[in-house]
Order: C-alpha cells, then structure tokens, then sequence
C-alpha cells in the first residue's frame, strides 16, 4: 500500500493550483492539436522543450502529460465529424465514426469517444500506478519473432477493413504494403524506392499519407461531385448524448478496446494503431449487430478509441520503469527529463518519487479535466458539420497545409501531401478502401523489420517463430482467426 | 606644437575609445545567429543547438537565436539545404556530428559535413559494449572468444546499419581478424527497442552511446564490458577496449559549422563566440546537467579532425559493404 499512500501525496501535488493549471492548459492545447490534421503530440511538446529551461519540472510534465492525453481525445473528432483522421492512431475510427455522423447519430458518436477515452484512460492509469513492473517485465518476453507473428495475426485482423470488395480492399492494402518499403532499410542501409530523393531516405510519415489519403482526399472529391454534394449538410437527429441503447452496446468495447491497448501500449514496439485495429476486429466479430458495420456502428468507435488511449497510457509504463521509450512522444519525454538532468530509468521511481507521482496523479486529473473539456464540446463540434462543404472543406485543406509545412517546413512534403491526396481521390472515385492502405504502411515495415531482426538473431532459422512458444502460440490464434469463421459458416450452410 | 595637439586629440580619442569598450565588452558578440538543426526538434542536434542558445543568452553573448530544424536521413535532408541557401551567411551555423559523415556515405551523396566550414569541437560520447544482466558472457574476453568463434552466433543489438554502433561492431571484427560483414548485426529503430530487446535478453549484446544505456547499466540490467572512448568515462568504472587489447577507439562527436563561404575573420568570430560560449557557467552547467563530456577542440585542428574521421568512416563502411 506504500504506492497508494505515494499517490495520494502526488494527488495532493497535482491538485495544487499552478499545477491544475498546467494540467488543464495541457489538456485544451493537447484537444486542439489532436483535432488539427498534420500537428501530433510528439511535435508540439518538441516545439515547448526549450520552455524546460524557465518552468520547473512538476508543471512542464504535467502540462506535457495533458497535451499526450488531450490529443488521444481530440484525434477522434474530426475522424468522425469529417473522415479525416488527425493522428494514425484514429484511421480505424474513422471508418465507423464518420459512417455514423453522416446517419445524423455524431452526437453519440464523439460521446462514446470521449467516455470511452476517459473508461480507457482512467483503467490505464490504474495499471500503470499499481502494475507497472508486472506488465513490462511480462511485455519484454516479446522479441523481433513475437512482434512478427503478432504483424502476421494484425494482417488477418485488416480483413475487417477491406470493404465489400476483396479485390479492391487487397489493392488498397498492398500499395500501403508497397509504400512502407519506400526509405533506408533499417537492416542493411540501402536505399529503397527513393529515386535519389533524400526527403525519401526516411520512408513516407503515416501522417502526411494519412492526412492526405483522408483529408485532401476527401476534399478533392466533395470538390469533384461538386453540386451533388450540396445541400448535403446532414440533419442532427437525436440526442448529443448517449441513450440507453449506446450505453449498453459502449460498454463492452470499452473495456475489450483498453484490455487490447493497454498492453500492447506497454510493448516496446506495440505502438497505437495495432490495438485499434484489433479492437476493430472484435467489435466486428462479437457484435449483434453485423449488418451495421460499414454503416456506422457504435461498438467499431467505442472499441478503438477505448484502445487508442489505453495504449497511450500503456506507452508511459516502460518510459517511467525503466527509461525506454516506445514511441515519438515518449521519446521526446525522455528528452524533456533529460533537459532537467533527471534520468528515467529502473531507478526513477525510488529518486524521483515526488515527480512521478505527481505526474501519475496529473493523469488521473487529467483525464477528468477532458471529459468535462469534451462532453460539452461535442454539441459544439457537431455544430462544425453545419458549415457549407465547400467552405468546411477547404478550412480543412488549409489546415492540413498549414500543419504540415509548419511541422516540417519541407515543401516536398507538402507536394507529397497533394500527390496522396490525388490518390485518395482516385481511391474514392472508383471505390477503393483508404484505410487498408494505411494499415498497411504501418504494419508492412514492423512486419518486414521484424521478420529479418528475428532471422539474424536465430541465424537464418525459421523455425523460430514457431518454436519460441509465445510466438508460436500468437500465430495459432491468427490461424484460427483465418479459419475458425469459415468452418462455422460452412456447418450453418 | 600641432604635433602635440594631434597627440593630445589622438590620446583623448583613444581614451575615450577604451572608455567605450567597457559597454562594448558587456555587448552581445553577435547580434543574431541562425541556427540551422539538420534534425527533427528533440533530438541529439536540436539538445546542443538549444543548449548553445541558452548558454549564449544567459552570458550576453548574442542577442537573439533564429532556429531552422530540417530533419531526416541522419541530417542529409537538412545540409544539402544549409550548404544551398546559407552559402556565405557570416551568423549561421549547423549542429551536426559523427553520424552525418555515416549517413552521407551510406547515401552515397555528393556533399557532405567538409563541405561545410568547422568551427569547434563540443561534445563527444564513448560508445559502449553491453550484454544483458543474466547474460552467459561474464567479461569481454569470453565476448571476444564467441565473437572469435563465430560472429554469426553472437547477435548485436545497436541503432540503424550503418550508424555509430553498427561502424563500432564492424571496428571490433575487423581487430579480431573477422570480415565484418560476418556482423550478426540487428538494427532497431530508435534507443527503445533496442534496449528492450538487450533487457529482454533477446540478443546476446548491445552497442550503443554510453547515456543511452546508462540508467539500465545502473538498475543492474545490463552490464557493461567495455567502452569505446580514448579513456575511461569519468566516474564509470568500464574500463576501454583498448585497456582490453583491442586497438579500437570510437566516439559520437557532436560539433558547430558554419556556412561555406565565410571569410577567415568571419570564421575567427564564430570561433570566438563559441569559445566563449564554452567558458560560461551556463554551458558548465548544463554539460554536468547532462552528462555531456567536454571535447572542445576548434579551428584547425578541428578541421583535420573532421577530414580524418571521413576518411576512417569511408574505409569501416566499405569493410561493411555500407559504401
């Protein structure tokens, strides 16, 4: 109970005035930049680093901790409103999200979101104070095999985004496959699809094809129906709220959604969007309501977004144990301790014991400041949807522009922003799915790295991945996945 | 008598020219420096760049910093476009360091951090060799033996191929007599992985720079072996591959350039603002802060510095089948 007793000391911390004043501006800052496409958590704390020589540590983390939680609230808004995803971590519920805003139902929509977020983010936070330790020893049993095999069971999950069309839902997965080898192989150092281009040499960011597939994309096709699309302002039927109904078929996904992400979050190459599309893939199974999937069904955007901000509390377990950081963000954690001179590591928690808990507390705090920050914005939000089209859509154009070349003041990027948009126009034009394509940007490079990390290390012996018995035991169940459904289809028939 | 009344003027003037000097003194060096960070904001470059400002502002000795940061591909997005729009730029410098020079070779680019103009030495990290806390290999003598053996059996975690990590590797087969490109090499992308992976057990050694590793060699979870630099770490007791008898010595340098075409004074001013830069409380404290170790070395013979590391790194990476 020593770790309870801390807590409370770090509540006490965290409750503070100045310090519940970081926390809230991080917070508001955080939605804010989750709702901009193009502008991630990891940039704009990058962007405040410099402000760790003038503010003491307890404030500077805990508004950083505010911007990394508020931005896994923010991304989903304009994922449902408009299907246009800020962060990666939000594709997957944009497919359902934005399905169900155009049936007039946005309202539930953000606010299954946002308690979903807080349910996820809240049980995460649990975890991390009380079973830190467990899950990450538990999480680095996991090598370059298991992630492969647990690439190869995410592919058969993708299966649930491909749409009504497998040609076409495999052609959209097998171009993000493609473009994922584009850049410097990690492995040997040889340069890939890059045409010379050194902007290529780091491979295409999931964002800027993300932003451009779903944003730009978007655009350009409203532009491309042009009055068709008029008039097309959807009517907001129904409540702002959750009713009875989406309460009951909430909650389930909200907790198989943080049971997904939590851990995988803990993995140091898990990462955010894996669990989304895991959870994707059993809301879809488990639901008794198949018929609505691909036509806006509550549980594909409980489930995710439940996932997506219990993998973001996940990521911080082996950032606060043991120092190590397992994504952009909590990269540039660790860069922000190390400006203080404090070390992350398997010693914080007995040197730094008054920050972190303070920190851990702020979490809590915070995930209370942003349902009440974002309950009351969903009626605002929706009001968003009331804006003619052309003016809506090209507000988001020059956003995402502005966004991007903010972040990275490269002009290539914003041409390659453009030349995803053209294609995702193309893609709507003539049906094809976006979001395989970027599910495969981001699982055919950890699925290929992986694979050949694990070969070196078992010096070219396959046999590995089913051998090692975790790996092993991962691929069974996506050969089961493959076949299970098949065989039940075939007995029912 | 004109003689001594110009005398007299000349004296007066020179008087009142010493008796402003003293604000001049106190005045900033430089009124603005651009500061171009050929690196995303938060990593190793930007960390310097950042810490050069603010140890500049806190001593007066610049006005006011201008960042640019273009990152990608260990900096050879950013230099190209420094080398291209700042040609001649008396206040513009570049933070870069050791893993640039790898990262142009390996691109096979035509320009590189010589094409710049070096200004000063700053920081330097030893690289060290480690196995995990439980690991069979009790000291850097059985290492050797297995690496002796057969280097394909002793897989080594580190950063990218070709980075740092991967050229130490390929220094340490080759004063074994193996062809590095027997290396077991496993790159990851980025310090986490790599360290979950040494902790993880699931390689049998790692190599990295000193700090990313540090906090886990303390928590006993790893152990180190040995360490790459001239000498010992101050404070750490890890004594050197070369203490070892392995003749191989490495270290992660990161450094301030100007802009190509400056002038020899504009040169020797940047030179004289960053040494004085080093001299300030500021910068002390935020090297211990850190735990940087001070490498200063400038001007000339920073410059044979830098063209003797190109032409080692070129030599390991071909050995790698990198170049």
């Amino acid at each position: 109970m020593d770790s309870f007793a801390q807590l409370m000391h770090g509540f006490a911390n965290a409750l503070q005035p100045a310090v519940l004043m970081y926390g809230f501006l991080g917070c508001l800052v955080g939605t804010l930049v989750g709702v901009l496409p193009g502008i991630g958590p990891a940039l704009t704390i990058a962007l405040l680093l410099p402000l760790t020589f003038k503010v003491p540590a307890t404030g500077m983390f805990v508004l950083f901790a505010g911007i990394y939680y508020g931005a896994m609230y923010g991304g989903s808004t304009t994922s449902i409103l408009l299907n246009t995803p800020g962060e990666s971590s939000t594709v997957m519920t944009a497919i359902e999200g934005n399905r169900m805003a155009r049936r007039g139902l946005a309202g539930p929509a953000l606010a299954t979101a946002a308690i979903g977020s807080f349910v996820a983010g809240t049980i995460g936070t649990i975890a991390l104070t009380f079973f830190s330790p467990l899950i990450v020893d538990a999480a680095l049993l996991f090598g370059p095999a298991e992630y492969f095999s647990m690439m190869l069971l995410a592919l058969v999950a993708v299966t649930s985004v491909l749409g009504n069309s497998l040609l076409r839902g495999l052609i959209s997965l097998n171009l993000g496959l493609l473009f994922g080898m584009v850049g410097v192989d990690l492995q040997t150092g040889q340069h890939r699809f890059a045409f010379g281009q050194a902007e290529l040499l780091d491979g295409l960011e999931v964002t800027i094809v993300a932003v451009g597939l779903f944003a730009v994309g978007e655009a350009m096709f409203m532009a491309w129906k042009g009055h068709a699309a008029e008039g097309k302002v959807e009517e907001i039927r129904g409540s702002l709220w959750l009713d009875r109904e989406g309460w009951r078929r909430s909650w389930k996904p909200w907790l198989r959604g943080t049971f997904l992400g939590f851990p995988i979050g803990a993995m140091p190459a898990g990462g955010a969007e894996l669990p989304t599309l895991l959870s994707y893939y059993a809301e879809k199974k488990l639901t008794a309501h198949p018929e609505e999937f691909g036509n806006g069904a509550i549980e594909g955007v409980a489930g995710p977004e439940a996932a997506n901000n219990a993998a973001a509390a996940g990521v911080l377990m082996p950032l606060l144990t043991l120092g190590i950081p397992t994504s952009a963000t909590a990269a540039i954690l660790l860069s922000a301790f190390t400006s203080y001179g404090i070390a992350p590591g398997p010693l914080l928690f007995q040197q730094q014991a008054e920050l972190v808990w303070t920190l851990i507390a702020s979490l809590y705090v915070g995930n209370v400041i942003l349902l009440v920050l974002n309950l009351p914005l969903v009626g605002l939000w929706v009001q968003l949807l009331r804006i003619p089209a052309p003016w809506l859509y090209g507000g988001i154009i020059l956003i995402s522009t502005a966004g991007l070349y903010g972040a990275s003041s490269s002009v290539f990027d914003v041409g390659l922003l453009y030349a995803f948009g053209l294609l995702g126009f193309v893609m709507r034009r003539f049906d094809v799915p976006v979001a395989p394509l970027v599910m495969g940007l981001i699982l055919g490079p950890m699925a290929e790295q992986s694979m050949r990390q694990a070969l070196t290390i078992s010096a070219g012996d396959f046999t590995t991945f089913i051998t090692r018995p975790i790996s092993g035991g991962i691929l069974a169940i996506a050969l089961l996945m493959l076949v299970v459904p098949r065989v039940l289809k075939m007995r029912k028939s | 008598m004109t003689a001594t009344r110009r005398e007299f003027l000349m004296a007066a003037g020179a008087l009142s020219a010493s008796a402003l000097s003293w604000p001049a003194l106190a005045a900033p060096q430089f009124e603005s420096i651009f500061m171009f960070v050929p690196a995303a904001p938060g990593g190793g470059w930007d960390g310097t760049a950042r810490a050069i400002e603010q140890a500049c502002k806190t001593a007066d000795l610049v006005g006011s910093f201008q960042f640019e940061n273009v990152g990608g591909s260990g900096g050879m997005v950013g230099l190209p476009r420094f080398i291209n729009q700042h040609k001649g730029q008396a206040n513009a410098v570049m933070v870069a360091g050791a893993v640039m020079i790898g990262a142009a070779i390996s691109a096979k680019s035509p320009i590189g951090i010589q094409n710049t103009v070096p200004v000063a030495k700053l920081t330097e990290e030893s690289g060290v060799v480690v196995v995990p806390a439980n690991s069979p290999f009790k000291s850097f003598g059985e290492l050797v033996a297995a690496f002796k053996a057969d280097p394909k059996k002793v897989p080594v975690a580190g950063g990218s191929a070709g980075g740092t990590d991967h050229i130490l590797l390929g220094l340490m087969l080759k004063a074994l007599g193996r062809n590095p490109r027997e290396a077991a090499y496993v790159a990851f992308a980025g310090g986490g992985p790599a360290n979950a992976a040494i902790i993880g057990g699931q390689v049998a050694a790692g190599i990295s720079g000193y700090s990313e590793f540090e906090e886990q060699i303390k928590g006993g979870r790893m152990r180190a072996l040995a360490v790459s630099g001239e000498s010992r770490i101050p404070g750490v007791s890890v004594p050197t591959l070369r203490e070892q008898g392995m003749n191989v010595v490495s270290a992660n340098w990161r450094g301030v350039f100007g802009a190509p075409g400056i002038q020899p004074a504009q040169r020797a001013a940047l030179e004289r603002l960053i040494s004085s830069m080093r001299d300030t409380p500021a910068w002390k404290d935020i090297l211990v802060k850190r735990r940087w170790a001070d490498s200063f070395q400038a001007g000339s013979a920073f410059e044979k510095y830098v063209a003797q590391d190109v032409n080692d790194t070129v030599g390991v990476m071909k050995d790698l089948g990198l170049a």
